[in-house]
């Protein structure tokens, strides 16, 4: 057990700058892995932590090189090899799983025939034996009719099932070490769940060693024998998994893991101000000084070392661990928020909304009509009330980004109506909004670097909505800037920035502070924070909430994270494929009695905890199309009763909680059924 | 890291900025010979009626077809005309013509391509159709018929090599925009309720515009081919003015006896093409839009 596999030594890796400076990204880190151990490296963006994992299996970027250090595979080192002897260890000793395995496969080539050439290159086993063994492969990743499924496209696949197939070409040399960079990230929750599960069970069963990378301390908490957590290029703590996370002694990971929305608690998660540092900004004291609250002037002069502390198994980099000790309490604290008073007048109304992305035929467009029966979005009834903040809810395809888009006039929809304050109906087509109307209604984007437009500083972005809306020019619309700035706690320095000049925290600011402008009453949020880090993640959460109680603006806030949706809205839609499930006051949604959709979401949020594993009911299959009748949720449903799931569509049934539920389960036995 | 940001981001003027791409394409080789081929020939046209040392028109029997000496650094042609002079002085025409040409091409191309590229649908259909049947002409015949029926000058000249060297430009710009268009930024400002025009020339320009120059640029060279082309055929530039593909077209019936008033127009066009090539490469890569990235293995 404790042979080790492979060992960083005072590892250095960094690149020169324009000016000739060397500036490092990685600096002095050095780690061992053992036998059938699961490591997992976290970090923010930036971190270091995908160099390090790179330099593991001998690869470093183009443009970057070692300074100082080295990285022992079975006692030889792997930055000194020539790309002939990486060659033979590459696949055969250490294995790695991308990111994203859609990508990672060869699109015009069959599966079976990708292990096959991953098997030839690394054993030296013939055809029929090949044949065998990629049929056992694909059975050992748990892939549904192994024989079959060699015969398939990768297109034919879901992005789980891709994931799987990439986890059996890893496997497929038999090596000892596997690189995981963030596999999880771009799945839906539920498939995230069944992936890690998978990997959790081949590390047991293989004793195969894992280096797991990712930003997601949930993701890794479900994996991880050992933690590594990386700053600004450094280690700043490192130990076994369940330590780390339950009684985090370095300040960053405290709070980082304090920044986590959780599901078990309502309210806003607490923020860490400021922003890592860029690489070589830092020339003395401890890289964390600045976000640090138990900074003292020893950290500003002096930057700590690595420090072993036996009683915990830990290294940590910090001279005030200490006052850390014991404070775990604290972990499981919330910010609480504001709950609008329920007796508010309905804002926006959602009245049987059908949206459709079928092409019209040409003998129907002639005839001016849209011949889907099936629409991508299928009577959607929701009030929604001023203030208030609305969750939508769903995995990839359940239609929550094409509402807010059909709400905001992008989208046409096919059927239905919406009605902006006091049931006025507004146009589906955008040119037929008056501009009032456009001003009221504001968007905000997943990710800030396509919704800032590259070219303008943050003064052009800013200035146009307030020109376009309020006719402000000169001094007036200068003093309106630097007014929004300042809501979104942005200095007025920040005017003359370009996007690229920001982090992603400052950017996704910019654009709040955009819609803002615009003085609007409703803002639709499209997943705002998950192109963001966890620390930033809360910070925005928490300016949000606060612009929101004082302004009084209404939030349609879209997003797959049922902990961020638990942390900001009052009320939540849950939607499978186009159609709602369930829908009531938030604190009730995360309550039984449920949908059994909501149900399985609930069962696969992964928490940055080990002892909370993940209850996997449903297949992760993934639908293409809404089915044509009955329940939008056949076809996954763990709670299935029989006929009338596939025939009738669900009657609202409302709970005594006040959320209303859509299946054809009595609400009670349901409760029961949940319990 | 607050304040590092600050220093480093001083606001630069337009000036500063332009000298900084000149410094960047000018810290390579080849942009530094392009650079330096293009500001010469600018140089020599804009000096060399001062400096050409013969009358470029004034013909002499005695002097017909000297070989290159002291005298005649480059020789004489058939009519007993200084070589060097009308070589020096032969680019000018040629430069004012197809600058203005490709300016002219750029502008409508460039605007034309990113308003189909904004607005799609059928107009996009439509006016694409229309491009893609006149790139199928070929532009050479067109011109002849132009040319022949509204004549040589350079006002003629100037805004038919600008149409034909356009529709090119429509395409690339149609492309780039189609690139931006899926953007967010784009999206955010359509959903706001900016008009099209508000959208083209804040949100969509800036950031196309690299894109186009580049195109221009390299249009530029190929309509220096194209003129030089129809001077040669006898439908550019009019006798005697000195011109580049007149020069060529002239004397090549005398090449085997005298290659010198052949060779010097053929290193004067084809230095210059290349210097423009070699410049509009440079600047491409220095905007950061270089086409020949390599994988990251």
């Amino acid at each position: 057990m404790n042979e080790i596999i492979e060992s960083v030594k005072n590892l250095s890796i960094g690149f020169n700058s324009q000016k000739g400076k060397q500036i490092s990204i990685l600096r002095n880190v050095s780690t061992n892995i053992k036998k059938g151990e699961t490591v997992g490296i976290v970090g923010e963006s930036g971190s270091g932590k995908s160099t390090l994992a790179l330099a593991m299996m001998g690869y470093i970027k183009q443009g970057l090189f070692p300074l100082t250090g080295e990285c022992l595979f079975k006692s030889e080192d792997l930055l000194k090899m020539s790309s002939r002897q990486l060659e033979k260890i590459r696949g055969r000793k250490i294995a790695m799983i991308p990111q994203n395995a859609g990508q990672a496969l060869t699109p015009n080539l069959k599966i079976g025939y990708q292990i096959d050439e991953a098997l030839r290159l690394h054993t030296d086993l013939n055809k029929t034996e090949r044949d065998k063994k990629i049929s056992e492969l694909l059975n050992k990743v748990r892939l549904p009719s192994p024989e079959a499924m060699a015969f398939r496209y990768p297109h034919e696949l879901s992005g789980g099932q891709q994931q799987r197939v990439a986890v059996a070409m890893a496997l497929a040399g038999k090596p000892d070490l596997l690189l995981l960079d963030e596999p999880t990230t771009g799945l839906d929750v539920t498939t995230q769940a069944h992936v890690l599960e998978l990997l959790r069970f081949i590390a047991k069963d293989t004793r195969t060693s894992m280096i797991y990378v990712s930003h997601d301390l949930g993701a890794i908490a479900q994996v991880s024998d050992r933690i590594v957590v990386m700053y600004a290029g450094e280690i700043v703590l490192e130990g076994p998994a369940r330590k780390i996370l339950k009684e985090p002694i370095h300040p960053y990971t405290y709070g980082l893991l304090k920044s986590i929305p959780k599901l078990s608690l309502a309210g806003l998660p607490a923020s860490m101000p400021g922003s890592q540092p860029q690489p070589g900004s830092i020339n003395e004291g401890c890289s964390f000084y600045d976000r640090c609250n138990l900074a003292n002037d020893n950290c500003k002069k002096n930057s700590p070392g690595l420090e072993h502390i036996k009683e915990l198994d830990t290294n940590v980099r910090c001279f005030n661990y200490k006052e850390l000790i014991n404070q775990n309490n604290n972990l499981q604290t919330s910010i609480t928020k504001k709950t609008n008073n329920s007796e508010a007048n309905e804002v926006l109304k959602l009245k049987d909304v059908s949206i459709s992305y079928a092409k019209q035929k040409f003998f129907d467009q002639l005839l001016n009509k849209i011949s889907d029966q099936n629409p991508t979005v299928k009577d959607i009834n929701i009030d929604i009330k001023k203030g208030e903040t609305i969750a939508l809810v769903g995995e990839s395809g359940s239609g929550k980004s094409t509402i807010l888009k059909s709400i905001a006039g992008l989208l046409k929809t096919k059927d239905g109506q919406i009605k902006f304050e006091n049931d006025r109906i507004l146009s589906s087509d955008l040119k037929m909004r008056n501009p009032n109307d456009l001003r009221a209604i504001q968007l905000i984007f997943q990710n800030p670097d396509e919704s800032l437009n590259p070219n303008h500083t943050v003064e052009q972005i800013l200035s146009q909505p307030l020109k376009l809306y309020f006719n402000l020019s000169g001094e007036e619309l200068k003093k309106n800037i630097i007014d929004l700035l300042k809501k979104v706690r942005l200095g007025e320095f920040y005017m003359s920035r370009y996007p690229r000049q920001l982090s992603g925290g400052e950017k996704q600011r910019v654009a709040v502070a955009r819609a803002f402008a615009a003085k609007p009453d409703i803002i639709l949020c499209d997943e705002v924070t998950s192109a963001l880090d966890v620390s930033v993640q809360a910070a925005v959460l928490n300016l949000l909430q606060q612009l929101k109680e004082d302004l009084g603006t209404t939030y349609v806030f879209v997003s797959h994270d049922l902990a961020v949706v638990r942390a900001i809205s009052d009320r939540v839609a849950v939607l499978y494929q186009g159609r709602l499930c369930e829908i009531g006051p938030s604190q009730n949604v995360y309550k039984f009695p449920s949908h059994p959709y909501t149900e399985v979401l609930l069962g696969a949020v992964l928490e940055p905890d080990p002892d909370i594993k993940p209850k996997l009911v449903a297949e992760d299959i993934v639908e293409e199309k809404p089915p044509e009748k009955g329940c939008s949720f056949q076809g996954r449903c763990p709670r299935k009763i029989g006929d009338i799931c596939n025939s009738e569509v669900p009657p609202w049934q409302i709970g005594e909680n006040g959320n209303a539920i859509r299946c054809h389960i009595n609400i009670e036995e349901l409760a029961s059924l949940q319990q | 890291m607050e304040s590092n940001l600050i220093t480093e981001d001083k606001q630069k003027n337009k000036l500063e900025k332009a000298f900084e791409i000149l410094k960047t394409m000018a810290s390579k080789p080849s942009g530094l010979i392009g650079l330096t081929i293009v500001l010469f020939h600018v140089i020599l046209a804009l000096i060399s009626p001062y400096i050409a040392p013969y009358d470029y028109k004034a013909i002499s029997p005695n002097t017909m077809l000297l070989a290159p000496s002291a005298e005649h650094w480059f020789g004489t042609d058939s009519l007993g005309r200084d070589v060097f002079t009308r070589t020096i002085l032969g680019g000018r025409t040629a430069l004012t013509v197809t600058f203005f040409g490709s300016l002219i091409a750029l502008l409508w191309g460039g605007l034309l391509g990113i308003f189909c590229g904004l607005v799609g649908g059928k107009i996009d259909d439509v006016v694409m159709r229309v491009v893609d049947a006149f790139l199928s002409i070929p532009w050479i015949l067109a011109m002849l018929l132009i040319v022949s029926l509204l004549g040589t000058s350079t006002e003629v000249l100037i805004p038919a090599l600008g149409f034909f060297y356009g529709k090119g430009i429509v395409r690339v710009a149609r492309a780039a925009t189609h690139d931006v268009i899926a953007k967010d930024f784009i999206v955010s400002a359509r959903a706001r309720g900016h008009s099209n025009m508000s959208i083209i020339w804040n949100e969509i320009i800036p950031n196309v515009r690299d894109a186009i120059l580049v195109e221009g640029a390299m249009r530029w060279s190929w309509m220096l081919l194209g003129f030089s082309s129809l001077s040669f055929l006898g439908f550019g530039v009019s006798p005697p003015t000195p011109d580049w593909g007149l020069m060529i077209s002239n004397a090549r019936g005398l090449m085997s006896f005298a290659y010198w008033s052949v060779i010097a127009p053929i290193v004067g066009l084809s230095s210059l093409i290349i210097g423009i090539n070699l410049t509009a490469d440079a600047f491409a890569k220095a905007l950061g839009i270089d086409r020949s990235t390599k994988a990251p293995v």
